[in-house]
Formats: structure tokens, C-alpha cells, sequence
């Protein structure tokens, strides 16, 4: 947690009905509470787990530094790591990304839409499987920025 | 029958269809916003699926986005539910294109019942009443006036390419026409780059009575009843019940009557309703249809028995229709408010928020329909609708009693809610007397909400 995202959770917590809360996270807990506050406390209350959509295998995030930046899938469909059965991925483990640069797959309805990267740097994960269905939004990549900005 | 839906909705209408595929055993598939991660209908289908970003353009009217989730998860039909893409005749079509079932009517009819000229003139031929009116654009004054004495006045000019109240003038007479026609026309071209206008004839106070039909994929269409949807706010329906205390046994033959032959003459399949405008003499003029279920489908439910969700995925799975018009029998009364994040003391504006505390109403006779849940976040990106209290009673009387019974034990905390904007019409004498009409709220109600 950065000492930005603690202001901003104190603002929000200050201009919410929330009387008392408690955060934790890995290596960072937080306890807020407000003084003479007759709101009652109130539990946030979610939904029971075993009725959670079948989970896709979500592989283990690494620790996630300011340096990392992850590529999501912009659009819902089949995840193709190349353009073609025969053909040689996009990229692989290690690769140097540049902006703009193909790095995979995304088919939907018949088409096959060339993904772009938005970042440069290095994979250092790839976290989805070639023909696996993805989502709006489904990390895909782990992508280490260059340390020089150009 | 189908295996498995998606359902490409959110919020109470998404809930209601997985709940009638879970009865079914049909397998469901959600999709969802990155606004909606932990809404209900996520959490309750048995798949889900982001499809985009909060702005519903970019997720739920996103057609690739949604078929493509249709295809990955290998469902064979998508329940469309109702605003979103329900009646989006181009996503029909794509549906078909790509071998999913579309749970609605067919392309052709949700291309010419959507287009509000077409389906006018097409109820006209097939001998459905129709607001009378000049045919298309009036040329001039002697026209207009012409039209107006064979209609009777008073009659409306209105705008041919707009709405919302701009280029619109009403007249009573021979004399206001000629007054009236060149503002109406200089406001219409301002508005709309057209000065074309044509003339109807002014239904004044109507009721907005509405009516269900069904109909299978073989020529068989029934009506299940009407409902009186006059509570309005700026064209919004607020609270709806069925049935109207306006109708009786005949006049409900006749709306239903009327209702079916329209449905015949396009070749109509699956749910559907016609509106009508309702008048002071009894006379009803068709207004629109429309191609899909309803927001306030569960009170035709609650007082006929049929499960219309259910009906809708029998039908479009091929299955001939399972009642006849004679198995239909309306008891008892049924009023449905609708829920909405907003606040009645300030106009009524939208308000967002965190839901901090939540507990729907029960007992005999009360539904409740709704997303909502403590915890749960209402966001601003969507309608500010995020259910429906339904009470239902053996007569009028007991039900807008039961009504305000539940909405007394309705506990909503951390978001303004139209809830005591309910009581305040479920109390109002003319209310509880049955004299409605589409301008009941302004009428009655929205003078004194100043004056508090």
C-alpha cells in the first residue's frame, strides 16, 4: 500500500456512512474508526462463495511491483497465441516488447483481431493457454517496463 | 430444449431468467460490466462473463462482446430480457447468423413493430383502432384544418421527425389551428432540421392500458389481460397493476381482441405487448408495441398464474403454446412499484450509492424482484430501477393495503429510494377510487412535493 492509496482510502472512508473499518492486505493492515459516530456498524456482507461462478484456472500473480504492468484482453473471445495452427507464437517468455507490437490472438466471432501491445518491455508471464476462452478484462500478460522511459 | 442461455442483461431482469432456466434445467451463462463484478446475477448463473467496461455501450449493447462470450461458453440461445438489446433487430440477426436462438419474435416483426410510423399504419390495415390523424405530413393550413374538423378537435400538431414535446402544439379550433401550425412548424424545424408536421387528434387524460399476448411459432396467439400502466413520470411508469379498475369483462375481450389481430396481421411469435391510449368514452387507440417482456410482466403472473419467462424460452425452443384463450382467468388484483435509486424531494435525480443496509418485505401475496443486497453498490452507470415490489390480494382494496404493508417493512439504507413516493399514491384518494390517468403524478402529486 502507498502512502497515495491510504490518503485516498481515508478520503473515502471520511465521506462514507461507515463508521469502522479494517483493511488488510499482504504485508499492510489499516484500522479506521470514527469518533462519536452513532452510525451502527455495519457488516458488508457478501455473497456466500459456494455459489461463485465456475472459477477459470487464474494462475498466481507474482507480486505485483510499480515496475509491472499487466495486459488485459480487451474484448471477449478465443485466445490464440499465433496467427495461424503452424505458425510461430507472437511473443514467448523473454521477449522484448515494443509499443504497438502483435502479441497475440483474440478470435470472436469468426475474426481473428490482432492484439497490440500498449507497453514496452519484457513478458515475464504469460498467463493464459493458446485456444482458452477469455474475458473483458482477463489478465493476459505480465510485462516488465523498459527501466529507461523513452 | 435448450442447454444452456445467456442471458444478455443485468440487474432484476437477468435474475429472473436465470431463475426460470434453473427450473427449466437449463445451464445459464451471465455477462456483466466490470461496474457489476459482484452483482447477483453473476454470482447466480453457473457461468460469467466480463464483457467490458461499466458504460453500457461498451458492455451490454457490446454485440461482439456478448455473442462472442455466447460462443466460448456454448450456449444455444440468448435471452435478451428487456431494454439493452431486446429489441435491437441487427443483434436478432447476428444471434441467427451464428446459430444461437434469439428468445423473442423474429427479425422482420421487431423491424416493422420498432418503427413507430410502420406500425401504425400496419395496425391501421389490419382494422386495429388507431389514433385518428392526417395521413403522413400536412401541407398546408386548409389541409390541416380539413384533417382537424373530420377528426374533431381538439387535435395535436406534431412534429414528423421528432418527439419530446418540441414542435407540438394543441388546438381546439378552426382558428387556434391557423395560430398554431406555423409555431409548430418554425419550433419543429428549429429541433429537428424538418418543419414537417402532421395532425392527430388529442386524447386527453388517457389511461395507458396495455395488453400481454403470447404467441407460439404456429399461428397461435392468446391474450393474457391488461394492464393499467397510467402512473407516470415523464413517460416513466412508476406503478402498474392488473387489472385496470377501468376495465370490464367485455371491454377486456375487446382490448384483447384487438390486441391479436394486430399480432396476427405481422405474424407475431413469442411475448408481446400492445399499448393502447384509453379514453374518458372507453374508446382505445393503438399506440405502439413492443417486441419483447416487460418490466412489469409479474403482475399478468401474479393474476393469471403463467410463468412468462418460461413461456418465452418454450416458445422460441419450438413448443406449440400450452394454454388456450379459455384457460386464461384473471384473479384477483396485482400493483407493482417500481424501486429506483432516486430522490423524490429533489426532482426525482438519480442517486447512486452503497446499499448498507437491506430487508425485502414478506408474507402472503408480496414479490419482490430485485438485484439489490446489503453491501451491494448501486452504480450510476445504469438505470436507477434495481426492482420491483409486487403485492397481490383477492380484490383492489386488499392489495394496496398489502402494498403499503410491505412497503412499511421495506428496510433500504445508505441510497435515496422512491419508497415513500409510493405511499404517497397508494394513499391518494383518487388513487385508491381508481380514477387514473397518464397525468395522475403531475395531477395530484408533484404540486404538493414543492409545497413540502
Amino acid at each position: 500500500m502507498h502512502l497515495e492509496e491510504v490518503r485516498e482510502l481515508i478520503r473515502i472512508f471520511e465521506e462514507s456512512k461507515i463508521s469502522e473499518m479494517e483493511l488488510e492486505t499482504e504485508g499492510f493492515k489499516i484500522a479506521l474508526k470514527k469518533s462519536g459516530s452513532n452510525a451502527y456498524n455495519i457488516q458488508l456482507a457478501r455473497v456466500p462463495s459456494a455459489e461463485a461462478p465456475t472459477q477459470r484456472t487464474v494462475p498466481e500473480l507474482e507480486e505485483p511491483n510499480l515496475n509491472q504492468v499487466i495486459i488485459t484482453a480487451p474484448m471477449v473471445g478465443t485466445f490464440y497465441r499465433a496467427s495461424s495452427p503452424d505458425a510461430e507464437p507472437y511473443v514467448s517468455l523473454g521477449d522484448m516488447l515494443t509499443v504497438g507490437q502483435p502479441i497475440c490472438v483474440i478470435e470472436a466471432m469468426k475474426v481473428m483481431n490482432e492484439i497490440e501491445s500498449e507497453v514496452s518491455g519484457k513478458v515475464i508471464q504469460i498467463l493464459v493457454e493458446d485456444a482458452q476462452p477469455v474475458e473483458y478484462g482477463q489478465p493476459l500478460f505480465v510485462v516488465e517496463k523498459n527501466s529507461i522511459s523513452i | 430444449m435448450f442447454e444452456r442461455i445467456l442471458v444478455a442483461n443485468r440487474g432484476e431482469i437477468a435474475l429472473r431468467v436465470i431463475r426460470a432456466c434453473r427450473e427449466m434445467g437449463i445451464s445459464t451463462v451471465a455477462v456483466y460490466s466490470e461496474a457489476d463484478q459482484n452483482s447477483l446475477h453473476v454470482h447466480y448463473a453457473d457461468e460469467a462473463y466480463c464483457i467490458g467496461p461499466p458504460p453500457s455501450a461498451k458492455s451490454y449493447l457490446s454485440i461482439p462482446n456478448i455473442i462472442s462470450a455466447a460462443m466460448i461458453s456454448g450456449c444455444d440461445a440468448i435471452h435478451p430480457g428487456y431494454g439493452a438489446l431486446s429489441e435491437n433487430p441487427q443483434f436478432a440477426e447476428i444471434c441467427q447468423n451464428h446459430g444461437l436462438t434469439f428468445i423473442g419474435p423474429s427479425v422482420k416483426c421487431m423491424e416493422s413493430m420498432g418503427d413507430k410510423a410502420v406500425a401504425k399504419q400496419l395496425m391501421q390495415k389490419a382494422g386495429v383502432p388507431v389514433v385518428p390523424g392526417s395521413e403522413g405530413p400536412v401541407v398546408d393550413e386548409k389541409e390541416a384544418i380539413e384533417v382537424a374538423e373530420i377528426i374533431g378537435y381538439p387535435v395535436i400538431i406534431k412534429a414528423a421527425s421528432g418527439g419530446g414535446g418540441k414542435g407540438m402544439r394543441i388546438a381546439r379550433s378552426a382558428d387556434e389551428v391557423k395560430r398554431m401550425l406555423n409555431m409548430a412548424r418554425i419550433e419543429a424545424e428549429a429541433a429537428f432540421g424538418s418543419g414537417e408536421v402532421y395532425i392527430e387528434k388529442l386524447i386527453e387524460g388517457p389511461r395507458h392500458i396495455e395488453v400481454q399476448i403470447l404467441a407460439d411459432e404456429f399461428g397461435r396467439i392468446i391474450h393474457l389481460g391488461e394492464r393499467e400502466c397510467s402512473i407516470q413520470r415523464r413517460h416513466q411508469k412508476i406503478i402498474e397493476e392488473s387489472p385496470s379498475p377501468a376495465i370490464d369483462e367485455g371491454k377486456r375481450k375487446q382490448l384483447g381482441e384487438a390486441a391479436i389481430l394486430g399480432a396476427k396481421a405481422v405474424g407475431y411469435s413469442n411475448a408481446g405487448t400492445m399499448e393502447f391510449l384509453y379514453d374518458r368514452n372507453g374508446d382505445f387507440y393503438f399506440m405502439e408495441m413492443n417486441t419483447r417482456i416487460q418490466v412489469e410482466h409479474p403482475i399478468t403472473e401474479m393474476v393469471t398464474g403463467v410463468d412468462l419467462v418460461k413461456e418465452q424460452i418454450r416458445i422460441a425452443a419450438g413448443q406449440p403454446l400450452r394454454y388456450r384463450q379459455e384457460d386464461i382467468k384473471i384473479t384477483g388484483v396485482a400493483i407493482e412499484c417500481r424501486l429506483n435509486a432516486e430522490d423524490p424531494d429533489h426532482n426525482f435525480r438519480p442517486c447512486p450509492g452503497l446499499i448498507t443496509d437491506y430487508l425485502a418485505p414478506g408474507g402472503p401475496g408480496i414479490r419482490v424482484d430485485s438485484a439489490a443486497y446489503p453491501g451491494w453498490e448501486v452504480t450510476p452507470y445504469y438505470d436507477s430501477m434495481f426492482g420491483k415490489l409486487i403485492a397481490w390480494a383477492p380484490t383492489r382494496h386488499e392489495a394496496i393495503n398489502r402494498a403499503k404493508g410491505a412497503i412499511d417493512e421495506f428496510i433500504i439504507e445508505g441510497i435515496k429510494t422512491n419508497l415513500l413516493f409510493h405511499l404517497r399514491v397508494l394513499d391518494n384518494d383518487s388513487f385508491v377510487r381508481g380514477e387514473l390517468s397518464t397525468d395522475f403524478v403531475e395531477k395530484y402529486l408533484l404540486r404538493s412535493s414543492e409545497e413540502d
